[in-house]
C-alpha cells in the first residue's frame, strides 16, 4: 500500500497545487516533495533485503484481459524509489532564488513528474509501466517547452516525438509478450512482467522483442547513436526540468533494460548484447571526447552524462552480477552527481548570466562554499575513491572487464577522459583571473548551500559505506541471475 | 426498434417547431429527444430481436453503436448554438435532418438484409450532403456539397452493383443467407467476390478510407464546422459498425480472400492520413487528414478480424467521437471570436493552426480540452484514444500481422507531429488572444468530453459492461 500511497500522493498534491496553489506553490511544493520523500526514505529502510516485491498492491484494472494495476518495491527498484523520493525536493528547493511564470502550473507538472517517475519504477504489470513510461513525458515536455530557452519549441518536439516513437515499440512487444502467456485463472492472458519472465519465446521472437525494448530504452537513456536529442534538450530546457531528465529520467532506460530485456529476452541478449554493449563504449568514448570540447557548462554536463549512461548500460549488458549491482548504484549515485553539477551550473549562471566558460574565471576568490561542494560534486563525478561516482564505476567497469577484456579497457577511458574535461570545467570556471561578469559573485545563500549539503552527505555516505545500498540489491540481483543466459559469469 | 420510429417523429416535430417565433426552444428539444432516443435504445438490452420482416436484427452491439452515435450527436447538437443567434441560419430544418440522418444511421448499424444497409448508407448520405451545402451563400460550401454528392452517388451506385451481384451468386439478401453460402468455401462464385469487392468499395468510401478519400478534406473545410464535426463522428462509426457487422458474419468463410485487401487499403489509409496532415496549415483540412488516419487505424481492427475487434471498435470510435468533437468545438469558438461565423457571409477562412497562438493563456478551459482531445487522438497515455490504440494493435498482434502494425506504429509518431502542432500553438506561441466568452452549456460539454476521455483513459475497464 506504500507503493500506491509514493505514486497517488504527488499527484494529488500536484492537482492540488496546480488549482490552489498560487504564489505560495514554490513552497507547497517542497513540503509535498519532502513528505514524499519521508515515505521513500521509510521505504527503503524497512526495505527486507530480499528478492520479494514489498508495500504492494494489486488491483483489477480491465478484469476481464487479465491486466492489472499492480505496483510494488523491489531490490531492483528500491534505489530508483529512494532516487526519485531524494532529488524532487532538492531539486524544488533549487529554484527558490528564481522566480518562473505561472509556479503553480510549474511546480504541478514537477510533481506530476514525481509520480509518472514513481509508477515507472514500482510498477509489476507491463502495460503499466509502459503507461508510466509514456506519461512522465508529458510534464517534463510542457517544463522545458514552457520555461525553456530560446529555441525551445523545435529541440522539446524533437526530443518528445524521438522518444514517442521508440516506445511505440516497447508497446508492440509488449503486447506481443501478452499473447505469449498461458491463460490464468481470471483471463486469457496476463501481463504481469512476472509472467513475461517465465516465458519460452523462439530465438526468433527474441531477437526482435530485444530491438524492440533496446531502442526504447537506447532512446531515453541515450545510447549512441540514439542520442542526438539529448545535449540540445538539456541546454534548452530550465535548469529544473534538466535535473530531472538527467537525474531521474533517463534511469528509466537503464531500469528498462534491467527489467525488461535481460530476464525476458537472454537469448536475445546473447545474440546482441555484444552489439549492444560495443554502442554503449562508442557513446562513453564519444560523449566524454565531446564533452571535453565544449564551452557551454551545461552542454558539457549533457555530454558528461551522455557519457556515464553509456557505461551503465555496457555494465547491464555485460551479464554480470557485478555489472548489474554497479548499474543499480551507479543509478543512485549518477543521479546525485548529475543534480549537483547542472545546480552549479545554474548558481553560476544566475550571478554572470552566462555558461560560457571562457567568459567565467577566478570565482573561487570570493566563494568558499560553492568552491568547496562544487569540488565534492566534481570528484563524485570522476569517480575518485570514496566518493559514490568510485563504488559504481569500478562494479560496472569489472562486470564490463570480466565480458570481454578489450571492451573493458576502452570503457575504462571514461575514468581518464571525466578527470579531463571535468577538471577542464572547474579550472576555466573557479581558478585564473576574474573576468567582467565574475568581478561581484556573491556565495552561495543558505536556501542554495541546503540543496547541497544533502547531496554532499550522500556522496560521501555512499562512497565510504556502500553497503547500505549494495545489501538491498544483491539478492534481487542474483534472483534475476536465474533468468540469464548460460554465458553469465557470477561474481563469486 | 423503437428509437428509427422515435427520431422520425421527433424530426417531423421539430420542422413543426420551427413555426414557432422564438427560436429558442429547438436546441433543448433536440437535447431532449435525443436522450429519450437513447433512453429508449437500451430497453432491448440483452435481448436479439429482428424488426420489420428480418429487415433489422438488434443486439447488444448494435445497441452500444447506436448510442455512441447518439451521444456523438448530442454532443455535436449541444455546441450548436450560434445557429440560434444568426439569421441566416435555419435551425429547425438543420436539427430536424440530423435526427433524420441517424434514422439512416440506425439503420446501417443494425441492418440484416443488405437492402436495409443501402437505405440507411443512402438516408445518411443525403442528409450530409444538404447539411454541407448548409451554408448557401459561401462558395465553397456550395462546391463542397457538389463534389460530395457527386462522388457519393457515383459510389453508392458501385455499392448497389456490388449487392446486386452478391444476390445474384447467393441468392439472398439477408446476411445469415449470404453467410451460409460464403462458408461452404468450395466452388463459391466468383461474383461473389467481385459483388464484396464493390460493396466493401462503397463502405470504405463513406468512412474516407484511401484511395476513396479523395472528397474528404474539401468537403470537411467547405462544410459548416458543426457539420463537420458531425460527419466525421457520426457517419464514420456507422460506416464501421455496417463493415463491421458485414464482415463478421456474412463473410468470415472467405476472409483469407479479402483480409490482405483490406491490409493494404489499411496501409495505404495510414500512410496518405498521416503524411499529408503534416502538410496542412488549416486546422480543418488536418483534422480531415486526421480523420482519414483514424479510419485506417480503425480498419486494422477488421483486416485482423478476431475476438478482440468488437471490442477494439467500440472503444476506438468512441474514443475518436468525443476527442474529435471536443476539439471542432474548441475551433469553433475560437474561430467565432476571430470574426469567421461558421455560416459566414465572406467565407474566409482563418482556420488555420495560427489561430490558435497563445490561445491557452487567456483560455485556460479551452487550452486544455483541444489539448487533451489533441492527446487522445495522438494515442498518448491517460487518455481514451491510448486504449484505442492498444486494442487496435492487439488484434493485429494477435492475428501476427507484424509489418501493418510497424506501419500503424511510424504512422502514430508522424501523428504526434501535427497534433502537437496545435498545443504548441496554444501554449508555446504568442498571440493576440482575448479571453473568449464560452457559454456555460458549451463549457458543460467540453468538460464532460474532456473528463470522458481521461476517465476512459485511466479507467478503460469502465466500458466493460457494453460487451
Amino acid at each position: 500500500m506504500l507503493t500506491l500511497f509514493l505514486i497517488l500522493f504527488p499527484a494529488v498534491a500536484a492537482t492540488l497545487i496546480f488549482f490552489l496553489g498560487g504564489e505560495r506553490a514554490k513552497q507547497a511544493a517542497l513540503l509535498a516533495a519532502l513528505a514524499e520523500l519521508a515515505c521513500a526514505g521509510y521505504a527503503f529502510f524497512s526495505f527486507k533485503p530480499d528478492a520479494s516485491s514489498q508495500f504492494a498492491f494489486d488491483y483489477p484494472w480491465i478484469g476481464s484481459l487479465g491486466i492489472r494495476l499492480s505496483a510494488g518495491i523491489d531490490g531492483i527498484s528500491v534505489l530508483l524509489v529512494l532516487l526519485t523520493g531524494l532529488l524532487v525536493p532538492f531539486i524544488v528547493l533549487s529554484t527558490f532564488n528564481r522566480t518562473y511564470k505561472q509556479p503553480a502550473t510549474f511546480y504541478a507538472l514537477m510533481l506530476f513528474m514525481q509520480a509518472a517517475l514513481m509508477g515507472v519504477f514500482t510498477a509489476r504489470d507491463g502495460f503499466l509501466f509502459y503507461l508510466f513510461f509514456e506519461a512522465a513525458l508529458i510534464p517534463i515536455y510542457f517544463l522545458a517547452a514552457m520555461w525553456g530557452g530560446d529555441n525551445r519549441i523545435p529541440v522539446t518536439f524533437k526530443f518528445f516525438v524521438y522518444t514517442i516513437f521508440g516506445s511505440l515499440f516497447m508497446l508492440i512487444a509488449l503486447v506481443y509478450l501478452y499473447y505469449q502467456t498461458p491463460p490464468t485463472a481470471i483471463a486469457a492472458h496476463s501481463s504481469a512482467i512476472a509472467d513475461f519472465y517465465k516465458l519460452n519465446l523462439t530465438p526468433q521472437a527474441e531477437n526482435w522483442i530485444f530491438w524492440a525494448f533496446f531502442i526504447a530504452f537506447a532512446i531515453k537513456m541515450p545510447v549512441f547513436p540514439f542520442h542526438t536529442w539529448q545535449p540540445d534538450t538539456y541546454v534548452e530546457s530550465p535548469t529544473p526540468a534538466t535535473m530531472l531528465l538527467a537525474g531521474i529520467m533517463l534511469k528509466m532506460g537503464v531500469y528498462g533494460l534491467i527489467r525488461f530485456i535481460l530476464p525476458i529476452v537472454p537469448l536475445g541478449v546473447e545474440t546482441w548484447g555484444k552489439t549492444a554493449i560495443i554502442l554503449s563504449v562508442i557513446g562513453i568514448i564519444y560523449g566524454a571526447i565531446i564533452a571535453i570540447r565544449q564551452r557551454d557548462m551545461k552542454r558539457l554536463i549533457a555530454y558528461s552524462s551522455f557519457s556515464h549512461v553509456g557505461l551503465m548500460a555496457a555494465g547491464v549488458f555485460s551479464q554480470t552480477e557485478t555489472g548489474m549491482q554497479g548499474a543499480l548504484i551507479q543509478m543512485l549515485a549518477h543521479g546525485i552527481n548529475v543534480v549537483g553539477m547542472f545546480f552549479v551550473a545554474d548558481v553560476i549562471f544566475s550571478r554572470t548570466n552566462t555558461r560560457q566558460l571562457d567568459q567565467l574565471g577566478g570565482i573561487t576568490q570570493s566563494t568558499p562554499k560553492l568552491t568547496v561542494y562544487f569540488m565534492i560534486m566534481l570528484l563524485g563525478s570522476v569517480a575518485l575513491p570514496l566518493t559514490n561516482g568510485f563504488v559504481g564505476e569500478f562494479l560496472l567497469l569489472h562486470g564490463v572487464y570480466t565480458f570481454n577484456h578489450y571492451l573493458g579497457l576502452a570503457a575504462g577511458f571514461t575514468i581518464i577522459f571525466g578527470a579531463v574535461y571535468m577538471l577542464r570545467m572547474f579550472q576555466k570556471s573557479m581558478f585564473g583571473p576574474t573576468t567582467s561578469r565574475t568581478e561581484s559573485f556573491t556565495d552561495l545563500t543558505t536556501s542554495e548551500s541546503w540543496v547541497f549539503i544533502p547531496l554532499v552527505v550522500m556522496v560521501f555516505w555512499i562512497g565510504i559505506y556502500p553497503h547500505t545500498f549494495l545489501k538491498v540489491t544483491e539478492p534481487a540481483v542474483a534472483n534475476l541471475m536465474k533468468y540469464i543466459g548460460t554465458t553469465a559469469v557470477s561474481m563469486k | 426498434m423503437l428509437p428509427i420510429v422515435l427520431l422520425s417523429v421527433f424530426g417531423i416535430a421539430l420542422l413543426f417547431l420551427g413555426f414557432m417565433k422564438s427560436k429558442a426552444i429547438l436546441l433543448p428539444a433536440t437535447l431532449l429527444f435525443l436522450l429519450i432516443t437513447l433512453a429508449v435504445n437500451f430497453l432491448d438490452w440483452n435481448k436479439t430481436y429482428l424488426y420489420f420482416n428480418d429487415m433489422l436484427r438488434v443486439n447488444n452491439l448494435a445497441m452500444v453503436f447506436i448510442a455512441i452515435v447518439l451521444v456523438s450527436a448530442f454532443l455535436v447538437v449541444a455546441l450548436s448554438g450560434s445557429f440560434i443567434e444568426n439569421d441566416e441560419a435555419q435551425p429547425a430544418e438543420y436539427y430536424g435532418i440530423i435526427l433524420f440522418s441517424l434514422v439512416g444511421a440506425v439503420m446501417m448499424i443494425a441492418f440484416e438484409n443488405l437492402i436495409m444497409l443501402f437505405v440507411g448508407v443512402e438516408i445518411l448520405s443525403v442528409a450530409m450532403y444538404v447539411l454541407t451545402g448548409s451554408d448557401k451563400r459561401n462558395l465553397r460550401s456550395n462546391e463542397a456539397a457538389l463534389k460530395y454528392f457527386l462522388m457519393g452517388a457515383f459510389t453508392t451506385g458501385i455499392m448497389l452493383f456490388g449487392m446486386a451481384l452478391l444476390y445474384g451468386s447467393t441468392g439472398s439478401f439477408t446476411l445469415a443467407g449470404i453467410g451460409g453460402y460464403a462458408a461452404n468455401q468450395q466452388g463459391l462464385s466468383l461474383l461473389l467476390y467481385v459483388g464484396l469487392l464493390m460493396l466493401l468499395i462503397g463502405l470504405l468510401f463513406k468512412v474516407s478510407a484511401a484511395p476513396f478519400h479523395f472528397w474528404t478534406p474539401d468537403v470537411y473545410d467547405g462544410a459548416p464546422t458543426i457539420f463537420t464535426a458531425f460527419m466525421s463522428t457520426v457517419v464514420k462509426t456507422a460506416g464501421f459498425a455496417a463493415l463491421f457487422r458485414l464482415l463478421s458474419v456474412s463473410f468470415v468463410g472467405v476472409y483469407n480472400f479479402w483480409w490482405t485487401i483490406l491490409a493494404v487499403i489499411t496501409a495505404i489509409t495510414l500512410i496518405i492520413g498521416n503524411l499529408t496532415a503534416v502538410y496542412q496549415n488549416s486546422f480543418k483540412r488536418m483534422m480531415a487528414y486526421s480523420s482519414i488516419s483514424h479510419a485506417g487505424y480503425l480498419l486494422i481492427g477488421l483486416a485482423a478480424l478476431g475476438a478482440q475487434t468488437k471490442q477494439a471498435i467500440v472503444f476506438y470510435s468512441l474514443a475518436y467521437s468525443i476527442a474529435t468533437i471536443s476539439a471542432f468545438g474548441v475551433l469553433l469558438l475560437v474561430a467565432q471570436q476571430k470574426g469567421t461565423q461558421t455560416i459566414s457571409k465572406e467565407g474566409v477562412s482563418t482556420e488555420s493552426f495560427d489561430t490558435f497562438n497563445g490561445l491557452a493563456r487567456q483560455n485556460p478551459l479551452l487550452g486544455f480540452a483541444m489539448t487533451v482531445s489533441m492527446l487522445s487522438l495522438a494515442g498518448i497515455p491517460l487518455t481514451a484514444g491510448f486504449w484505442g490504440k492498444f486494442y487496435m494493435f492487439s488484434t493485429a498482434v494477435e492475428r501476427g500481422q507484424i509489418w501493418l502494425l510497424v506501419v500503424a506504429v511510424l504512422m502514430s509518431a508522424v501523428g504526434i507531429y501535427y497534433y502537437f502542432r496545435v498545443i504548441i500553438a496554444m501554449y508555446f506561441r504568442d498571440g493576440a488572444t482575448e479571453p473568449i466568452r464560452v457559454a456555460p452549456f458549451y463549457k458543460y460539454v467540453l468538460v464532460a468530453a474532456t473528463i470522458l476521455t481521461l476517465g476512459l483513459g485511466v479507467a478503460p475497464g469502465l466500458l466493460q459492461g457494453l460487451f
